[in-house]
């Protein structure tokens, strides 16, 4: 039964519902296919038995006429999130073998409507990452190929794992997280779909904090439909999070194939950035060219600030992670290395539970709020941060939403930019405005380039507009007709 | 604004990170590496702008001050080092 990890999740529900399968034959292929894919070492924890009960308990809900929205419909969940009783590390070593005693409250809302998990997935050490390469489980290797070549290429980051997963066929969908594009440039570089929707749209509750201004989760899909599925039962309120907000949350994939005649699409000039591949430049045109075919009115429009977001978030980022990572002190739960005194146990407890990367931001963070520096570093960031958001506040006063690419290149071989932070933050470009701005952003599959890797457009919206998002989505998704897979050599 | 190797052992203490003496200078010239391309944002006219410390529109919501979990210390220790009773056990912080 191999073919029923082939399936979208909209038509795997659908054969769910006509009995045409079980979930615990859905459950079994997806499992079997799981096992195979060791070499893309997407999976960090494989949860078979727990599937396998959770896909029994569907099957009997469906036979009583009480199947969920999601019922049986087997899914990878980024190991940012905590599932109860099932490790959950952040992909760093001072987690241990953390097992949290409570469920995050977006993993539980994908429980409550029948959803069933396969495993945790591969990412960047607390999400601090554009390659998966910081990772404590070792990267991730993208399933896509270049033509011809056996390189190993990255999945982009921090979502490595939830992206290449989906695009293998190694579960119908994932959960991911976006601080500064971990969701969309994962996507953008796996052919696949992912939204990080509005800041406070998705509960942060049971999510592990790296930046709690800018952090959001949100779904990566095989198709625009359905990562609306998935949003719309992983949002909604939840009082345990106080920038959680108390909106209704539509249902998503009523948006996906909705007229999007007279909307008007602006396109923001700063993302025309110097050394930008031909072919993504080609690929921003095309897109440009379907939402006019599809009704649209293009606008130019500025975003002046635009080059300033990046730096603005390296001081933001590291200083609430400098804040957050603090409570790993080796005392209440995690790796403790013990020292001569407890100040001694502190330094060799962070000195051998985090990487480099994730000590780099930490004393970047601790750098910027220290006495002296907060005004020049801290405090300059969060104004300029203001001056972005208002960039978009203006420009939305013109246009419903923006058409920008996702990421600055297709996949790129491990170990690039290994040597270069600045060279792996610039992976960002492009998504880390959103997050300043607390705006939706999503990432759909345009296009391939020269050597056959996908490519990938960015949609971004007005807060709480995922719908318009949803209706665009659907039509680029539909006018680039994207039919490529990875080939399996895994 | 250079960080020098004093300015890395001091942070590296701040953020209680014991750094091993061969990464102090490695790590300096990393740290200005990124901070000189944050200096970038010295551009940015921010006279008078409001820093942004939340991009939602609204105050925080108050709750009743009221216990609402909790009355579980098997769950707390759970994860727990080391632990005794119902309590962590944590080296000495008081001489």
């Amino acid at each position: 039964m191999s073919d029923l990890t082939k399936l979208t999740l909209k038509s795997a529900l659908e054969g769910l519902e006509s009995k045409a399968f079980s979930s615990v034959e859905l459950t079994r292929a997806h499992i079997e296919a799981v096992e195979q894919a060791k070499a893309l070492n997407a999976y960090v924890l494989e949860t078979p038995d727990k599937a396998l009960a959770m896909a029994q308990a569907s099957d009997a809900r469906r036979a009583q006429g009480q199947a969920g929205v999601l019922d049986g419909a087997p899914l990878g969940i980024k190991d940012l999130f905590c599932t109860e009783g099932v490790r959950s590390t952040a992909c760093s070593k001072i987690l241990g073998d953390f097992q949290p005693t409570y469920e995050s409250q977006v993993t539980a809302n994908l429980w409550r409507d029948g959803a069933v998990m396969l495993g945790k997935l591969n990412m960047d050490e607390f999400a601090m990452g554009s390659s998966n390469e910081t990772s404590a489980f070792g990267p991730v290797i993208n399933p896509w190929r270049a033509s011809g070549e056996t390189t190993p290429l990255t999945p982009g980051g921090s979502s490595g794992g939830s992206a290449a997963a989906v695009a293998a066929q190694l579960c119908l969908g994932a959960t991911a997280t976006d601080t500064g594009g971990s969701i969309r440039q994962p996507a953008a570089l796996t052919g696949t779909v992912g939204i990080k929707p509005t800041y406070g749209r998705c509960s942060r509750w049971g999510v592990v904090a790296f930046a709690s201004s800018l952090d959001q989760a949100g779904p990566i899909a095989r198709t625009v439909e359905d990562a609306a599925l998935l949003l719309t039962s992983m949002a909604g309120h939840d009082a345990r999070d106080s920038t959680s907000l108390d909106v209704a949350v539509p249902d998503f994939a009523s948006f996906v194939g909705k007229s999007v005649k007279g909307m008007r699409v602006g396109i923001p000039k700063e993302y025309r950035v110097d050394g930008m591949p031909a072919e993504i430049e080609k690929l921003w045109e095309q897109g440009i060219a379907w939402l006019k075919e599809a009704g649209c009115e293009i606008v130019e429009v500025s975003l002046p600030h635009t080059k300033y977001a990046l730096p603005a978030y390296y001081i933001v980022a590291p200083a609430e992670a400098s804040s957050n990572l603090a409570r790993y002190d080796g005392m209440r739960y995690g790796l403790r290395v013990d020292g001569a005194n407890l100040t001694e146990t502190y330094e060799k407890t962070r000195a051998a539970g985090f990487g480099e990367e994730v000590k780099r931001r930490i004393l970047i963070g601790t750098y910027v709020l220290s006495a002296g520096y907060y005004d020049a570093y801290y405090l300059k960031a969060q104004k300029v941060r203001r001056r972005i958001a208002d960039d978009f506040d203006q420009a939305f006063e013109k246009v419903d939403a923006l058409l920008t690419p996702t990421a600055p290149s297709a996949a790129f071989p491990l170990g690039e930019n290994a040597d270069d932070p600045v060279a792996m933050y610039l992976n960002d470009i492009f998504t880390v405005t959103v997050n300043l701005a607390g705006l939706p952003g999503m990432s759909v599959p345009a296009g391939v380039d020269a050597k056959g890797l996908p490519l990938g457009l960015q949609l971004i919206g007005r807060a709480l507009d995922e719908g318009s998002l949803f209706s665009l989505g659907g039509v680029i998704e539909q006018a680039a007709g994207v039919t490529a897979r990875p080939d399996r050599w895994w | 604004m250079a960080i020098d190797a004093a300015t890395v052992r001091k942070v590296a203490k701040l953020a209680r990170i014991a750094e091993p003496e061969e990464r102090i200078e490695p790590l300096a010239r990393e740290l200005n590496g990124i901070l000189t391309w944050i200096e970038m944002l010295n551009e940015v006219d921010t006279d008078g702008v409001e820093p942004m410390t939340s991009v939602v529109h609204q105050g925080l919501p108050m709750r009743e001050d009221v216990v609402t979990e909790g009355g579980d210390p098997a769950k707390v220790l759970a994860n727990a080092p080391k632990s005794a009773k119902d309590f962590f056990v944590v080296p000495k912080v008081v001489e």
